[in-house]
């Protein structure tokens, strides 16, 4: 392995601006996962105008650290508040509001933000050995292999996300439609334009996305902003006691290896990842009804996990140009806008991006670990500000910030009409994630199966018959088919309620924990 | 690539504690959460995602299938409208029973005046230039839907204005029309 690249990506972190732009994101991730409301998803997409004027690897080491410390921020308001501030810290909520009410608000808050950092760092380290192997892998790929890959992004993103399973894949599905708006690359014939000049270039995906995860999610939070704020608990001691490390030593270290594993794969991530840790650690347990009572391991693992899985999931991102999650997407297309194609050449074309990026990760977690120890106290101080104030100043950013962009109203309009789209898919269950990944997805898919007809001489069978766009469409077919299969399995054992498998945990603990 | 087979492995290992722990999440969530909408909101969604798919589907044949060997513009659409229509039409079959839609309630008409401030102020932004609607914008919301005190709403409405004034037009000097 050569570190020269990876050498150079350190010292591309520590110029001063890109430290300035660490700083920011992590601050503003570590402010948004405070407040509840807005997700770290929301606020990269509201944000995306901003990244037109500065340089690409400043952009993307920004909104990297966003989408990492707000992992760190949303544990702060589960332990506190039993509000949790992102999806991903929702099962901190169980056993860190359980200590915060112990008066142990401190040692979960302590411990959350040790595992978050070991998490993380071990991820970035598994990252920083994994992703160029796979790039180099990823080499070989050809049309048949992205679009087979893209789907099976799209289909597994949906069917894992959460939210009604139907649903997911019809909003992913329409997610691809809207991604053929406007001329068709390969004959120039125009699609759902409807003759409207500004749709002829197709739809931009900065409105998209801020409509659909950042106005939509404003106007749904409008319904109970007059909530009030409720009290946050006393913080006292922020170090965990020596007895405390002891005990969630080992939950940490399964957390962060669940993590990175899940967080590589399409639709893991971060919410998944830290649903499976504690589920993990509360069935390895020897008195598993200590769990949801202020068992500290329930409050490290799945901070360990989301935190190594927000990580992680930047591997099929640089190295496969897939991306494996909402979020993902995002910087899928904020790379685009820097005119950067994530896919595996991204590491010898750019390795400033590429390493630049991941090393910047260091530093933001050790940024990170400093904010949420010492200065957690301040953090707390923020959690009194009413959602109600911070709504009109999120709004007013993305009406004014889409409008920067081309200078145009008609970008503003197509925001307001995505956000109301987003909304009322909140309301009737549907949710945006999928179908925002589709969009970024459609083009590819389209094109390269497209272009793999060309090379097949329209023989569809040539998908199926190369190896491995033959392995992943067979994935494919599993994944759209394991939700049918296990509901004829459940019938057939007569409904009953589903016996748990222990067998299984021993074996992936050791596989993950490596 | 041995990660393809992984999920479907994980997920049937974790499937059942999961689903165990997400009940639990939503049965604590509940009581936060307006009431779930009931069969027709269901079946509705589910007609309007069928008339995107069919109306996809027939625009799509519009524009030409082409041939396997030379695809035409409208092959890759078509077959996308199809699979929402099929989609669409299992949703309205077997998703009657879903919970995961909300009721519209008293507070949903926030939603609709938040939505109306925000088409008056893309209707005035070219007209009289930021400012004055930008205020409107904050005071609607901070007074009307946040229902913040007079004092907060003017406090606050000034000083983000000003601070967009500054970041925008001084610091960033971006062409935003403007009044002054």
């Amino acid at each position: 392995m050569d570190f020269t690249p990876i050498i150079d990506g350190f010292g591309i972190v520590l110029q001063p601006t890109n430290l300035l732009y660490c700083l920011v994101g992590v601050l503003i991730g570590m402010l948004i996962g405070v407040l509840p409301g807005l997700g770290p998803a929301a606020t990269i997409a509201i944000l995306l105008p901003l990244t037109y004027g500065i340089e690409p690897v400043s952009a993307i080491i920004m909104l990297a650290g966003i989408f990492y410390g707000a992992q760190y921020g949303g544990t702060i308001t589960s332990v506190l508040l039993r509000l949790p501030g992102e999806a991903s810290s929702v099962v901190t909520v169980f056993d860190g509001f359980a200590m915060a009410k112990q008066g142990r608000a401190g040692a979960a808050l302590g411990i959350a933000a040790i595992g978050s950092f070991i998490g993380g760092t071990i991820s970035i380290i598994g990252l920083s050995v994994l992703a160029p192997v796979v790039a180099g892998y990823a080499l070989d790929f050809g049309p048949p292999e992205y679009a087979a890959l893209g789907l099976l992004g799209v289909l597994l993103v949906a069917t894992v996300g959460n939210g009604g399973k139907l649903k997911a894949v019809i909003a992913a599905a329409l997610g691809l439609l809207i991604a053929t708006v406007g001329r068709d690359t390969f004959t120039g014939a125009e699609r759902f334009t409807f003759g409207n000049l500004n749709l002829a270039d197709g739809i931009d995906f900065v409105p998209i996305a801020m409509g659909l995860f950042g106005l939509g999610e404003i106007l749904y939070n409008l319904e109970e902003n007059h909530k009030k704020v409720h009290a946050p608990a006393k913080v006292a001691r922020v170090w965990p006691t020596r007895q405390d490390l002891r005990e969630s030593k080992g939950a940490i270290a399964r957390g962060s290896g669940i993590g990175f594993g899940l967080g590589v794969l399409p639709g893991g991530g971060a919410v998944l990842s830290s649903l499976v840790a504690y589920a993990v650690e509360k069935r390895r347990a020897k008195q598993p009804e200590r769990f949801g009572r202020g068992a500290i391991e329930g409050v490290a693992a799945p901070e360990s996990a989301n935190n190594a899985a927000a990580t992680s999931s930047f591997i099929p991102l640089l190295t496969l140009g897939i991306p494996a999650n909402a979020t993902m997407a995002l910087m899928f297309g904020a790379l685009l806008i820097q005119g950067v194609q994530p896919g595996p050449q991204l590491v010898d074309q750019h390795p400033d991006i590429f390493w630049g990026v991941i090393n910047s990760m260091y530093i933001g977690n050790i940024l990170l670990l400093i904010m949420s120890i010492p200065m957690v106290g301040i953090f707390v101080r923020i959690l009194r500000v009413r959602p109600a104030i911070l709504a009109p100043i999120t709004a007013l950013i993305t009406m004014l910030g889409v409008y920067t962009v081309n200078n145009s109203v008609f970008d503003i309009y197509l925001v307001i009409v995505f956000g109301i789209v987003g909304y009322l898919m909140k309301k009737f269950g549907f949710d945006p994630g999928p179908m925002v990944l589709a969009f970024v997805l459609g083009t590819l898919i389209e094109s390269s199966s497209r272009q793999s007809l060309l090379i097949f001489g329209g023989d569809p069978t040539g998908f199926v018959t190369r190896p491995i766009s033959g392995t992943i469409f067979a994935a494919i077919l599993l994944v759209a088919l394991f939700p049918l299969l296990r509901k004829a399995f459940r019938m057939r054992r007569g409904d009953k309620q589903p016996e748990p498998a222990p067998e299984r945990l021993p074996e992936r603990e050791t596989t993950e924990a490596k | 690539m041995s990660t393809t087979s992984e999920p479907g492995r994980q997920q049937a290992a974790e499937a059942d504690i999961l689903e165990e722990l997400k009940a639990e999440l939503a049965h604590d969530l509940e009581e936060e959460r307006p009431p779930h909408a009931g069969p027709l909101a269901q079946v509705g969604a589910g007609l309007v995602t069928l008339a995107l798919g069919v109306a996809g589907t027939v625009l799509a044949l519009g524009y030409g299938l082409g041939t396997l060997t030379q695809p035409g513009p409208g092959l890759w659409p078509f077959a996308v409208s199809v699979a929402v229509t099929a989609l669409s039409m299992a949703q309205i079959a077997f998703g009657r029973d879903g919970q995961d839609t909300e009721k519209f309630t008293r507070s949903s008409a926030l939603t609709a005046l938040g939505v109306l401030s925000l088409v008056a102020l893309a209707a005035l932004l070219p007209v009289i230039g930021f400012e004055v609607p930008s205020l409107v914008l904050m005071v609607v919301w901070l007074r009307f839907l946040g229902g913040e005190s007079w004092r907060m709403t003017a406090v606050i409405s000034v000083l983000t204005v000003a601070a967009f004034y500054a970041l925008f037009v001084v610091a960033l000097s971006i062409p935003l029309p403007r009044l002054v």
